[in-house]
């Protein structure tokens, strides 16, 4: 078999474009066990690999990848699982192409290795055969509380577990998952998958308790007096508007809801399932991340004949994932760049009719280190429209702290806490994913959740120390 | 797990019941919501909650039936159970002794009026209470409503019982008689408490309603709630869902308010006609 760079990288087969633009089936199908062997055989097994160090949970990237070779799929989950619990989400939703992809040495001349692909592949064939109950250790006796049933909440509460504790989630809403049952579209993660790592976390032992509103139902407090440690993992759901004139025009949705609506609710089976979900034939999404993409992409599902993504700056600052334009612009979605909405504009009966925008060119680099867009004087223009769909990204919801003072939050009001091992500054309150970070990627919180987990396994066994240490080196930078 | 303890028919098309949802009885307070789900695909529906008793470990709803799902919920018995429900919701009602106070319940807003009453009355106040519906149909607890206020003026749009006038002619009554009224709570329909808001402006009164725009997860998730008070975007579900009457842009609560109107429509529409062959078997 053929080594190193020159075999090309498998092509991911996907749907087509035109069947797809108008189903919520998934979008990339996966490799064949024919593929996933061939390109696990690409890779070289390096000794000192760099792949495992730019994964943010270190999953041991080449060990599954040569079981997989060999094809010793029980190997290959094995060695995959030790270190991620989520991997058929992560195989699908990682940005792989910033993280362990980016550093393989096949990359350097070539194409790297499909790592993600290759992680899918894996967990998608484990699914297959009937997901093992792990081993679990003898009950330590410690109790923690895991507030948010997403990304950072799920790995964290599997990792407890998994190291003996008595685990509990308290999700806010009817259904576990957060972001990955909300906020990410079914053609892009299959509820289906969501639901089968949801039920290994289960099989850990974690209990899982939906319509639990911690600030309303419990307070933090509470949940102290009960429990040895509670972990934040409830992300950044609170969603952003432009604050223009006409913004709350019949029309205008955040992307929060349009997704809620389409994703938990199930709107696109609307009225076999009770919640309506409404876009009209043009759709404008404000906004070009990944948030955006998902939004612009659902609305062409559920019957739009014309989307836009509106973003103000260029196709060089998109914060979405090169994969999701892509496939966004496969299926039709218009990208307008360098414009900027500057007010909704409606009818007398209070519905949308359209956006006035202006033009935008860019200037100097910006706090964010991306060229900052400035308007064109005069440049000002309309779009008709009958659906807005506002993606500006998400801060986190404070609910969860109410009567909570001792937890300090930024000025964004993202919690404050030592990255390093994810302690807020209220004792054996931990935090992590999008409330320590505003809205980030899927695999970060999880490895939030993951260093979390193992400060509170460091804690039980030795309380003595001062709780707040100050963090040693900046935060890694998070990309949006 | 939100097993209906109790249902009882109230008029035609109103319906009330007593959930069992300890850990919400604990925490409720006047003022607040819930948001339940009849089935596993059913939507999320919110209803302030009507009373709570913590000993009990009950939540009490009152319901109308008006569409696809409410239609579902009304066909559901004592011992049934609820596939979930989710509270207590939005901020409680601000209860200190004001002095004299009045309450107006339109419709269904007499549910959500009644723990109000009884928190307003046990903190002191004078406590005067408007009832009013449509339609004799659509009145209900008028004794419930005696035993939490002092004065008590039930009337009908349509003359059919009590006194034949709108909600806001008493109320207006009661501002030209020359008391002292202290505070105003009007609870309904948005056209309802949208004039209840003009009625009581002149006078100065601080008027709060409870506003009912439409929502999806009912923690500042969707946004779908929003409301223009002051001039101001707020969020109905987690900044609410009382506001100040008089600050409130009713005109975008009643447009927001007909968003899904057609769909709701369709909704029912095709549950009907679901409904139709079994009915016929009758």
């Amino acid at each position: 078999m053929a080594k190193g760079n020159n075999t090309p990288r498998h092509e991911m087969p996907t749907r087509d474009a035109e069947e797809r633009r108008h189903i919520f089936g998934e979008v990339a199908l996966g490799y064949t066990l024919e593929m996933a062997v061939e390109e696990a055989g690409r890779c070289l097994n390096c000794k000192k690999p760099s792949c495992v160090p730019g994964c943010p949970v270190n999953v041991r990237i080449p060990e599954f990848i040569a079981a997989l070779a060999q094809q010793d799929l029980w190997q290959a989950v094995a060695m995959l699982k030790d270190k991620n619990s989520l991997p058929a989400i992560c195989g699908r939703v990682c940005p792989q192409e910033t993280q362990c992809e980016v550093v393989c040495i096949l990359g350097k001349k070539g194409q790297p290795v499909a790592i993600g692909r290759l992680e899918r592949f894996v967990a998608d064939w484990e699914r297959m055969q009937g997901m093992r109950a792990p081993e679990l250790p003898a009950k330590t006796g410690k109790k923690v509380v895991v507030i948010g049933s997403g990304p950072a909440g799920l790995t964290a509460a599997g990792d407890l577990a998994k190291a003996g504790h008595e685990v509990t989630i308290l999700e806010s809403l009817h259904t576990p998952g957060g972001v990955l049952m909300y906020g990410i579209p079914e053609f892009r993660l299959p509820k289906d998958v969501v639901n089968a790592e949801i039920d290994y976390v289960r099989k850990l032992g974690v209990k899982i308790e939906c319509n639990a509103v911690v600030g309303k139902l419990y307070t933090l407090e509470e949940l102290l007096a009960e429990n040895d440690a509670v972990f934040l993992g409830t992300g950044a759901g609170l969603p952003m508007m432009l604050n223009i004139p006409g913004e709350n025009f019949n029309g205008v949705l955040s992307a929060n809801e349009l997704l809620t609506r389409t994703n938990l609710m199930k709107g696109y089976l609307f009225p076999a399932w009770d919640t309506p979900v409404k876009v009209g034939k043009r759709v404008a999404v404000v906004g070009a991340g990944n948030v955006a993409m998902d939004s612009a992409r659902c609305s062409l599902r559920l019957g739009a004949e014309e989307v836009h993504i509106v973003y103000r700056r260029s196709r060089d600052e998109v914060p979405a994932r090169a994969e999701e334009v892509h496939h966004a612009e496969e299926e039709g979605i218009i990208f307008d760049f360098l414009t900027n909405p500057v007010e909704v504009l409606g009818d007398d009966k209070g519905w949308v009719t359209g956006i006035r925008c202006i033009r935008m060119q860019l200037g100097e680099p910006d706090a964010s280190g991306r060229r900052r867009p400035i308007p064109i004087e005069g440049s000002e223009f309309e779009m008709p429209m009958d659906t807005v769909v506002m993606a500006l990204g998400t801060r986190p919801n404070p609910l969860v702290f109410t009567d909570a003072a001792a937890l300090e939050r930024s000025r964004t009001g993202t919690a404050v806490t030592n990255q390093e091992n994810g302690r807020t500054r209220m004792e054996r309150v931990w935090a992590g994913g999008d409330i320590v970070t505003g809205a980030a990627t899927v695999i970060s919180a999880m490895g939030a959740g993951r260093i979390a987990a193992n400060d509170i396994n460091t804690y039980f066994q030795d309380s003595s120390g001062p709780w707040w240490i100050e963090p040693t080196a900046a935060p890694a930078a998070v990309s949006d | 797990m939100y097993r209906i303890v109790t249902k009882k028919v109230l008029g035609p098309v109103t319906k009330m019941y007593v959930i069992e949802a300890p850990e919400v009885a604990r925490k409720a307070q006047a003022g607040q919501f819930i948001i339940l789900r009849v089935s596993d695909k059913g939507e999320r529906i919110p209803l302030t909650i009507a009373d709570y008793d913590r000993v009990a470990g009950t939540i009490t709803i009152v319901v109308q039936e008006i569409g696809k799902s409410t239609r579902e919920l009304g066909f559901m018995e004592a011992g049934d159970e609820l596939a979930s429900f989710t509270g207590p919701l939005g901020r409680p009602t601000e209860i200190e002794n004001f002095g004299t106070v009045v309450l107006v319940g339109g419709g269904l807003g007499i549910a959500p009026i009644y723990p109000i009453c009884r928190s307003l009355r046990a903190a002191g106040n004078h406590v005067i209470a408007i009832i009013g519906a449509r339609t004799k149909d659509l009145l209900f607890w008028e004794d419930e409503m005696r035993t939490v206020c002092d004065e008590l003026i039930v009337g009908t749009d349509d003359g059919s019982y009590g006194r034949k006038a709108l909600v806001t002619v008493p109320l207006k009554e009661l501002l030209d008689a020359g008391r002292k009224i202290d505070r105003i709570w009007a609870i309904g329909p948005a056209i309802m408490m949208k004039f209840c808001a003009l009625t009581s402006q002149p006078y100065g009164v601080m008027t709060l309603v409870s506003l009912n725009s439409i929502m999806v997860d009912g923690t500042g998730m969707c946004g779908a709630c929003r409301v223009s008070v002051g001039g101001r975007t707020r969020f109905a579900c987690v900044d609410g869902p009382e506001f100040d009457a008089h600050q409130v842009d009713w005109n975008l609560l009643l447009s927001r308010q007909r968003f899904y109107l057609d769909l709701e429509k369709t909704a029912l529409e095709a549950y009907e006609r679901s409904l139709a062959p079994a009915a016929a078997n009758n």
